[in-house]
């Protein structure tokens, strides 16, 4: 079985005509084409690299990593000296990962990355995504080096980067018992060791995932006296400095491939990433973007998993003398499951492709992103267990386990209560709107421009219920669900343009979202 | 004195995938399909390119200098099978290629790939498959030891210790397992039980993927050319036909010690078992 082959939907997206632009920005106009041999010569090459990589992480996804993911839900991650040991299966899935080169596909070649973009790089989550979202935390914490290149100095760059590739692991040490939702709070403390010339890191982490991490970065509080965020600052801490106690692994609901600890940091040595003060409001913020589109691939993978597991069943399963597929309450959830998957995906490599063209665009997106998709994921898994009626309720399904792994994803890296508070301010200056009319203006198939006239009357009922609403905050949530169910029709209306297979996808989300802002429309006018 | 340079040789078959198999496999004289059916690379051989690159992993730690070559006879486009050995580890590769190989059996198979082997001048230990999946003859790898005129160490599934003088490997037989140790060179067939092949390395994957496959001809090879090819072929092939096997009979048997008993006595009587 091979993830990135069966899913015809990664390769469309990848061949994208804007990946032309986004391949040669990164690629610096293939300067490096004549000294590295890992370089690409060209657009093509690129893509081609591209392709066969994500057709050696699809392979390790269905042969490896889908087929440990039970044994690895059962097993789960547990405590040894002062350590945590993965279970077996998450073991086999780093190792694989390791083995195969794909740790650090995104970061610069000198660091012995290969430079990808950030699509495939989020296509490659997607998949392992599909096949264990727990597991997916431990491959997608690899994020991490993306901020220490971004703001650290050189000599923690060449430190610190090399050893992604080897396999070394990430976390992102953030929360405490009294500051989750709330950073600002974060109590931790840093203080500079004159002596030894470097920080020192003590207090209490709860929540960590991937806690025992090889390389960590630590918000913390290196200005005494100071309450809010301003006074916080990122640091980077090195396993094998032994400071840190694990104190205890969450008993969670569901992924258990990723273990979540609490840490216990004994006057920990560590180094400060860029500069003082700035952790919270620069650092944080620019890793918590990355993260939650790494919750909305999460998201998407997860779903993909769960409609094809009820795609599966619905065509084996019979009653009543027939598959259950053929019954139209059955198909009817079907299509829906898929239109939801499938708008999701869109959105989800539009808002990677902005990350690296138009950073203000994907800040716009993120949340939308991070809300819609994690909600959906919910939602389809709850479908999935429906569509297996009795046996989804037994443990022996796999769509139990998709149950219990969804329901952290509307959670973790931000709530979707958060996502739309980081989105309401793009309600206020118009600038969905902006996007949206940029939208429009494609040049759409003929036989599409139904559909199209549908979005734009919706666009037009969106801004009245904008009016009618005064864009109070009791309302945002519902104005941030309308401008995504617009987004993504237009979005899914450019990918059936380009290939009509979406065709179904295409107008079952557009009914949907019409029906949501007409509901929209009646509850905001009461 | 320690030999600094060590030579592997893998030889590998591209072949029909017989495990996904349609309709149109099968053309009417009993014969492949090979046009509808998708080449893989033949598990077993797989397996062999496994354990060749495990030797290397092993000697490379000792500062000696391993290089794996895998060689292929076949059509042209077998040297998809190559660039797939090229992307799991292997360091070279070429495909033996020539219209006058056509319709060797596993003899004239045997005598291409051993002269082919013998061009390539010095080799320390040469691994294939046990079988390919497409004849099942388990034949190919024995003949060619006998034709290098080395030891063979056929049905190995576990690489014990290699240097580089002796190779130690565990053999699957039917009624067991044994260990056995040969000095080298030797040539080893390699058991589907064995360890799985690595994956495809990414950074290999990029770099190796424009790589140029050298072809060689028959005259690459020096051959005898009455020994090639049909002419070098002794087996005849008179009639295939496709034998379906079909239930005929069954028996219950209780699910208590009795019950079981008696279908193991059955089974062994019958000599499945």
């Amino acid at each position: 079985m091979n993830f990135y082959q069966d899913n015809k939907s990664l390769a469309f997206y990848l061949n994208h005509p804007k990946m032309e632009e986004i391949v040669r920005m990164k690629e610096n106009d293939f300067v490096d084409a004549e000294n590295d041999e890992l370089a690409p010569k060209n657009v093509e090459d690129a893509i081609d690299n591209y392709d066969k990589v994500l057709d050696i992480v699809g392979e390790l996804c269905g042969d490896v990593l889908d087929p440990n993911a039970e044994a690895v839900d059962i097993e789960g991650p547990k405590i040894v000296d002062n350590a945590i040991v993965y279970a077996k299966g998450t073991q086999q899935n780093h190792e694989a990962m390791r083995d195969a080169g794909l740790y650090g596909m995104a970061l610069p070649r000198k660091y012995n990355g290969l430079n990808f973009s950030y699509v495939p790089y989020v296509m490659a989550a997607e998949m392992v995504s599909r096949a264990d979202a727990g597991f997916a935390n431990i491959w997608g914490l690899q994020d991490c080096a993306e901020t220490i290149l971004k703001f650290a100095d050189d000599a923690i760059k060449d430190e610190y980067l090399p050893r992604i590739y080897k396999g070394d692991t990430c976390s992102m040490d953030l929360t405490e018992p009294d500051a989750g939702s709330d950073l600002q709070s974060v109590q931790l403390k840093a203080t500079f060791d004159e002596k030894a010339n470097c920080w020192r890191l003590n207090g209490v982490k709860r929540f960590i995932t991937n806690g025992d991490a090889d390389i960590k970065l630590v918000l913390a509080r290196s200005e005494e006296g100071s309450t809010d965020g301003r006074g916080l600052s990122l640091f980077v801490y090195d396993r094998k400095e032994k400071a840190v106690t694990v104190r205890r692994i969450e008993n969670k609901m569901g992924i258990h491939g990723s273990p979540t600890a609490e840490l216990v940091f004994n006057n920990a040595p560590a180094k400060l990433v860029g500069d003082r003060k700035m952790g919270l409001i620069k650092y944080v913020m620019s890793l918590m973007n990355g993260a939650r589109l790494g919750v909305g691939a999460q998201s998407v993978g997860l779903a993909e998993a769960a409609v094809r597991d009820a795609e599966e069943y619905a065509d084996q399963r019979e009653q009543f003398g027939k598959k259950i597929k053929e019954f139209v309450a059955v198909q009817d959830i079907l299509d829906l499951m898929r239109a939801k998957t499938d708008a999701a995906r869109s959105l989800l490599y539009e808002t990677a492709r902005y990350v690296e063209t138009n950073k203000k665009i994907a800040d716009m997106l993120t949340p939308v992103l991070k809300m819609f998709a994690s909600e959906w994921a919910n939602q389809i898994a709850y479908d999935d267990i429906q569509i297996h009626g009795g046996s989804g309720f037994m443990k022996e399904y796999k769509c139990e386990r998709l149950y219990r792994d969804a329901r952290i994803l509307t959670i973790y890296e931000g709530t979707s209560q958060l996502q739309v508070v980081a989105a309401a301010r793009f309600l206020g200056n118009g600038a969905y709107l902006k996007y949206i009319a940029d939208l429009d203006n494609f040049e759409y198939a003929e036989e599409l421009l139904p559909l199209r006239d549908k979005l734009r009357a919706m666009t037009e009922k969106y801004k009245e219920i904008f009016d009618l609403s005064g864009n109070k905050e009791t309302h945002h949530r519902r104005l941030v669900e309308a401008v995504g169910f617009i987004i993504m029709g237009y979005l899914m209306l450019q990918d059936t343009t380009r290939c009509a297979d979406f065709r179904k996808s295409c107008e079952n989300i557009i009914k949907l979202g019409q029906g949501e802002i007409a509901k929209t429309y009646e509850y905001v006018k009461e | 004195m320690q030999k600094k340079d060590f030579q592997i040789v893998v030889l590998a078959k591209q072949v029909p995938d017989t495990k996904n198999v349609g309709k149109d496999a099968m053309n009417a004289d009993g014969t492949i399909n090979r046009a509808a059916l998708p080449a893989i690379f033949n598990p077993d051989d797989m397996k062999a390119l496994e354990m060749a690159l495990m030797c290397r992993d092993i000697l490379k730690k000792e500062n000696i200098d391993v290089k794996v070559t895998v060689i292929t006879m076949g059509p042209p486009r077998a040297n998809e099978i190559i660039r797939e050995a090229l992307y799991r580890g292997a360091d070279n590769g070429f495909v033996v290629s020539d219209k006058r190989f056509a319709a060797s059996d596993t003899l004239a198979t045997s005598y291409a790939l051993s002269m082919a082997i013998k061009k390539l001048g010095h080799y320390d230990v040469v691994f294939t498959g046990r079988q390919a999946i497409d004849g099942d003859t388990a034949q190919v790898g024995p003949q060619t030891a006998e034709k290098l005129e080395v030891p063979q160490i056929t049905y190995a599934d576990e690489l014990i210790a290699v240097t580089p003088e002796m190779i130690r490997l565990r053999r699957v037989l039917q009624h067991g397992i044994e260990v056995v140790e040969t000095k080298l060179p030797a040539l080893v067939t390699v058991h589907g039980n064995a360890h799985d092949c690595r994956s495809r390395h990414a950074h290999l994957v990029i770099k190796k993927k424009n790589t140029e496959i050298p072809m060689w001809t028959a005259d690459d090879i020096n051959p005898d050319f009455d020994r090639l090819g049909g002419k070098g072929s002794p087996t005849k092939v008179k009639n295939i036909e496709n034998v379906v096997l079909a239930k005929k009979e069954s028996i219950t048997v209780s699910s208590d010690d009795e019950g079981i008993k008696g279908l193991i006595e059955d089974l062994t009587a019958a000599h499945i078992f």
